[in-house]
């Protein structure tokens, strides 16, 4: 019984529904509040940059929740994500070129399409666990690149697609300003979602299929339909985040999708927490800021003797590329348990502060 | 006329040349306490199995509530109103006990991954609180309601137990198949369990189903005993005239014991 609740005394609950709610406490929920409310100021203060930056956490942490969904609250695997990212991207420049669907109802529905791929390739998932699946959705990845390559009337073919920004009651979201707002929308409604889809009655049902399958299926869970399921949402959540990017860049390139991006997915998602989706977004916004954040320190390196070395100026990208893989490899040595389990040891500490106990 | 709630005919089971169980057949009696007892490697546990749907019987037939169930999947037998435990604990480790619990309501609730997202919007919550308050009852009536928001997986083995038998009284099951539900707990805790069983038969009216080695609770609380030995059933009965049998002597309890039977009868 070692889980300290955060609630604090006197915060007594006298209904289900008020011990039912995705905050654990009323000051968790009036600070992230309070945090949308002031992202939704930012761009008055905040330069092209930091939004575009936002944009790309948001995008990513949609497609990555989705994994997180699949690898650690349903313990599968998939090695095949970004390739259902570009999917999602792909399906939705499609539908708005080929079909004149407005982009707005183009982002969900590329959403439903790619699950239906997902869940097509994740037919494998219900019969297969583990490294054997994890070569099963690998071949996922190269099947549905190559797809990207020969396709034309999907995807352009080399050449790539053309996607129009989203537009709504005639205005167009084509500038990092005003594409912010529908990103922050989207992050915020998708992981809502993702909190509700978690405690009700599938959303249990994974972590069963996750935690003790055999008992799982005693207890009335179908393994296959659920196993399934996972994947086709996890496809959908990388089919929304797809469509974004799609949207945003205004183009997209079949080249991008490759196994590295669906590794990086997975990094994510291990160092931001298994089976946490605050720590998915933990785990995005660590990813994305790492770079930014060592290009500033590598930087700065100039302004030192060492610097002046011309092996370092010329070598600062190489640097920099280096830095980020030793971060990763020695955050999986110290908390490998993620980002989320590091931040409730701190919330735990400060709890009791300054008493051990 | 008997009242029987599960009819197992003529079961064999069989891993490759290992004969788990050969031409087991018995009845049980809605609302009865009926044990099964045997030396370990009798094929106790591959019964249990076999009824809640775990391996499937390469002969006979099981009917539970006049319903042919033996090629029905695990999932479709809980739909049914079968519910068990394990023997070796399979609680939902990473799980808080509530979660765990609301997960034997699976197959009572209705919403899906496209309602239960749109929580507020849907029937979810609703459906959500009442079982929660179903769930609250079941709690309470184990005594598990300090630990419901621990994680499964932190609690004491005498613990993990009830909340065990708890997910799967939630199932709301007609037949409950309990695996050594006692293994491992000391006296005062052996006691509790006894009277939860009790009471779950004589309160809830679920008829029990129960493996269990320690023999002065099965003479205690059986209404019925039956005693497997190498896979082959050798008598069932009434618990007094199994303890008397020549056979069950030899098999289970051992001639020698005579004073442990003393004990015991």
């Amino acid at each position: 019984m070692s889980s300290l609740a955060m609630r604090p005394c006197g915060d007594f609950r006298t209904s289900y529904k008020a011990d039912n709610t995705i905050f654990e406490t009323k000051t968790i929920r009036l600070v992230t509040c309070l945090v949308i409310a002031l992202a939704c100021a930012a761009p008055l203060v905040l330069d092209g940059y930091f939004l575009t930056l936002f944009i790309q956490i948001s995008y990513l942490g949609i497609a990555a929740l989705g994994l997180n969904i699949l690898v650690g609250f349903t313990g599968q695997i998939s090695l095949g994500h970004g390739a259902f990212f570009g999917f999602g991207a792909f399906a939705s420049a499609w539908l708005n070129t080929s079909f004149n669907i407005p982009v707005v109802f183009c982002i969900p529905l590329a959403g439903f399409l790619t699950m239906g791929v997902g869940m097509m390739f994740g037919m494998p998932a219900a019969r297969i666990k583990g490294l054997y699946l994890a070569i099963a959705t690998l071949a996922a990845q190269f099947i549905i690149q190559d797809f990207f390559g020969r396709a034309e009337w999907f995807t352009g073919g080399a050449a790539g697609a053309m996607a129009a920004p989203v537009s709504l009651f005639g205005f167009d979201f084509d500038t990092d300003m005003s594409f912010y707002f529908i990103a922050l929308f989207a992050l915020v409604f998708m992981y809502i979602w993702g909190c509700n889809l978690m405690r009700s009655r599938d959303g249990r049902a994974f972590v069963a299929v996750r935690d003790h399958y055999l008992s799982a299926e005693i207890m009335g869970v179908k393994l296959n339909k659920y196993r399934l399921l996972s994947f086709g949402i996890s496809s959908f959540y990388a089919g929304i985040g797809g469509a974004l990017y799609g949207h945003y860049l205004g183009y997209v390139s079949s080249e991008g999708f490759t196994i590295l991006m669906s590794i990086q997915f997975l990094a994510m998602v291990i160092i931001g927490g298994l089976g946490s989706i605050k720590g998915t977004l933990m785990g995005v916004v660590f990813m994305v800021l790492l770079p930014e954040v060592l290009e500033g320190i590598v930087g700065l390196m100039k302004y030192t003797d060492f610097g002046n070395l011309p092996m370092v100026t010329d070598g600062l990208a190489y640097i920099k590329e280096m830095a980020i893989g030793l971060v990763i490899i020695l955050f999986l040595i110290f908390e490998p348990e993620g980002l989320a389990h590091r931040w409730g040891q701190i919330k735990n500490y400060w709890k009791c502060y300054p008493f051990a106990y | 006329m008997k009242d029987t709630i599960l009819t197992v005919d003529q079961i064999s089971l069989a891993f490759g040349g290992v004969k788990a169980l050969t031409d087991v057949s018995f009845e049980v009696e809605r609302g009865a306490v009926f044990s099964i007892i045997g030396p370990n490697g009798a094929g106790k546990t591959s019964m249990l199995n076999s009824i809640s749907g775990r391996y499937r019987p390469q002969k006979g037939t099981i009917h539970f509530d006049n319903q042919d169930v033996t090629h029905l999947r695990p999932n479709a037998r809980a739909d049914l109103g079968i519910g068990r435990t394990f023997q070796n604990l399979a609680l939902f480790g990473h799980m808080s006990v509530l979660d765990n619990i609301m997960v034997g309501r699976h197959h009572l609730m209705k919403n899906n991954w496209l309602t239960g997202p749109l929580y507020w919007a849907s029937p979810a919550q609703k459906e959500e609180l009442t079982h929660r308050r179903q769930v609250e009852e079941i709690i309470d009536f184990l005594d598990i309601s300090h630990v419901r928001k621990s994680i499964a997986g932190t609690l004491s083995y005498g613990l993990r137990k009830r909340v065990e038998l708890a997910r799967a009284m939630a199932l709301n099951p007609k037949l409950i198949l309990l695996d050594e539900p006692m293994a491992g707990m000391n006296l005062e805790e052996k006691e509790d369990m006894a009277r939860y069983i009790l009471d779950l038969n004589e309160e809830f009216g679920i008829t029990v189903v129960m493996i269990e080695h320690d023999m002065g609770v099965v003479m205690d609380i059986s209404h019925e005993v039956m005693v497997l030995d190498f896979g082959k059933k050798l008598i069932s009965g009434l618990p007094e005239a199994v303890m008397a049998d020549e056979h069950v002597r030899q098999a289970y309890l051992g001639l020698e014991d005579d004073e442990q039977l003393q004990e015991v009868g």
